[in-house]
């Protein structure tokens, strides 16, 4: 009963997180800016992907997790790298 | 499950919660991206790493320790940093203007903002320790 709960209470909370980091990447006030809040919502995606793996008591989505983190992370990497320097691999 | 792994349980997910909140708030609440680089690389990581233990946590009671939820922690608290830097990078090469940086205490500027391409030489006279007369 409690677990229930909290485990609402959490998927309430990385969702309304997801929401403002989706709000921010529209409205960025600089380039930078929008990467910061592609790779937030990257990081509030994998916690949503966890809890959803605890609701339906399943070990099948941690490897999805760690994928998405792994895909995150190089792609944010590459978008800084791009407008950093203009080429990805010099 | 027990009453006391239930609540250990639910109590990492409220925390968790409450922190990947806090992080994705500060997104829009701080003034500049410096400041903003925190809330997400800190708090929003450390709400990650908490939902992770409960997981861990909660595989435990259901019989069965696994140990991919600590790979997923590791692989976040490794990468975290580095993106953060590389996004400061492109912030200050792209909207920083020099001369409200700190002096980088050589005669080269800051590595982001040299175009030369001959390698900076390496300062090898160590700093003075603050705090201790000699």
């Amino acid at each position: 009963m409690i677990f229930s709960f909290a485990l609402t209470f959490a998927f309430a909370c990385f969702g309304i997180g997801l929401l403002i980091c989706l709000w921010r990447v529209i409205f960025a006030p600089t380039l930078p800016d929008r990467i910061l809040a592609l790779d937030t919502m990257v990081v509030n995606v994998i916690a949503l992907i966890v809890l959803y793996g605890m609701a339906r008591n399943t070990g099948l989505y941690f490897e999805a997790a760690m994928l998405f983190a792994m895909t995150g992370f190089v792609s944010s990497v590459a978008y800084a790298k791009f407008i950093l320097r203009g080429d990805i691999i010099e | 499950m027990s009453l006391i792994a239930e609540l250990l349980i639910a109590g990492l997910l409220v925390i968790g919660g409450l922190f990947g909140l806090v992080g994705s708030y500060g997104l829009v609440k701080l003034p500049d991206l410096m400041t903003r680089l925190h809330a997400p690389t800190k708090a929003s990581t450390l709400g990650v790493g908490g939902v992770l233990l409960a997981a861990m946590a909660h595989a435990l009671t259901q019989g069965g320790l696994s140990w991919h939820e600590l790979l997923i922690t590791l692989f976040l608290f490794l990468t975290a940093p580095i993106t953060c830097n590389f996004i400061a990078k492109s912030w200050l090469a792209r909207h920083a203007n020099p001369a409200d940086l700190p002096p980088t205490g050589s005669d080269r500027q800051w590595a982001t903002l040299d175009l030369s391409e001959e390698p900076a030489a390496p300062n090898l006279t160590p700093p003075a320790k603050p705090g201790r007369p000699s």
